[in-house]
């Protein structure tokens, strides 16, 4: 994994659930805003893995569990998808705090990634 | 309304629809979040170190196979399934308590290191859900809540 990258990765994530949340709670229909925001969310987790798969190859070693790291890697990326299927399924209020609790849960999820990888 | 072009409701036309699930919706994505912390971890434990606490790494899987069935209890809760969800968000509450207890008072009574709630024997439920923001200690009730104001399930109201 990269520093900089998982960071902003997580502060994304953490922005976009939180903004989920937000919108979700005062009763916001799932829009282009939300679904975007988790869109982006996925996108960058795509690049993440890609990371992940080639870093190894030049240098950059995990020092925890790969079984372990890769369990997260795939759950990780799972996550947004189906919490923004589900806001396709029902266009309700509740369905963008489901984005939400879904953004904050990949923001923790890459943190434990992170620590993993860091980790001996 | 500008939001009626969206791209979201564009997409939304072309799925099937599902209106009026409301909070529930909710619940059951933080329990399907828990379900695979839960499923997760304890696959691990299993496959990656098993024999270092059995008991723990036991209550693991115990755990896993408990959040599964509150879920889909959950997700269902119609006749049979509404009994299902009440008794195993009763056994989730009653294993976050007694592991949540044992774990943080008697720290290595489940194995080496089964009170740190970080470490690699942890379940959800050691002390407490502490590696989980003790979300596992709040969710049964929630859920109980959940249960206790629908009791006939928003199913059967639909369906009259």
């Amino acid at each position: 994994m990269v520093a900089w990258f998982t960071f902003a990765q997580i502060a994304i994530a953490l922005a976009a659930g939180l903004l989920c949340l937000v919108l979700g709670i005062a009763g916001r229909k799932p829009g282009d805003l939300t679904m975007g925001a988790m869109a982006l969310v996925f996108v960058l987790l795509v690049a993440q893995l890609v990371t992940a798969a080639i870093a190894p190859g030049v240098g950059n070693h995990p020092k925890g569990s790969l079984l372990e790291f890769w369990m997260y890697q795939v759950a990780v990326l799972v996550l947004p998808l189906l919490a923004m299927v589900w806001a396709l399924i029902e266009r309700g209020r509740w369905s963008v705090v489901v984005l939400g609790v879904a953004g904050l849960a990949v923001a923790i999820m890459l943190y434990r990634m992170w620590v993993i990888w860091t980790a001996a | 309304m500008s939001e009626s072009k969206s791209v979201t409701a564009r997409l939304s036309a072309a799925m099937p629809r599902l209106v009026g699930t409301g909070t529930l919706t909710v619940l059951v994505a933080v329990y399907l979040v828990l379900v695979m912390a839960a499923v997760g971890r304890s696959a691990f434990q299993i496959i990656d170190h098993f024999s270092k606490a059995p008991i723990a790494i036991s209550i693991s899987g115990v755990s896993a196979v408990v959040y599964l069935l509150a879920t889909a209890a959950l997700i269902i809760h119609k006749g049979a399934w509404y009994r299902v969800a009440w008794v195993t968000v009763s056994i989730e509450f009653a294993g976050v308590i007694v592991v949540g207890a044992i774990t943080t008072f008697w720290p290595n009574a489940l194995g080496p290191d089964s009170g740190n709630a970080f470490g690699d024997t942890a379940t959800v439920w050691t002390v407490f859900g502490q590696g989980y923001w003790f979300v596992p200690l709040v969710l049964p009730l929630a859920g109980m809540l959940w249960l206790r104001k629908h009791p006939a399930g928003i199913r059967a109201k639909a369906a009259r």
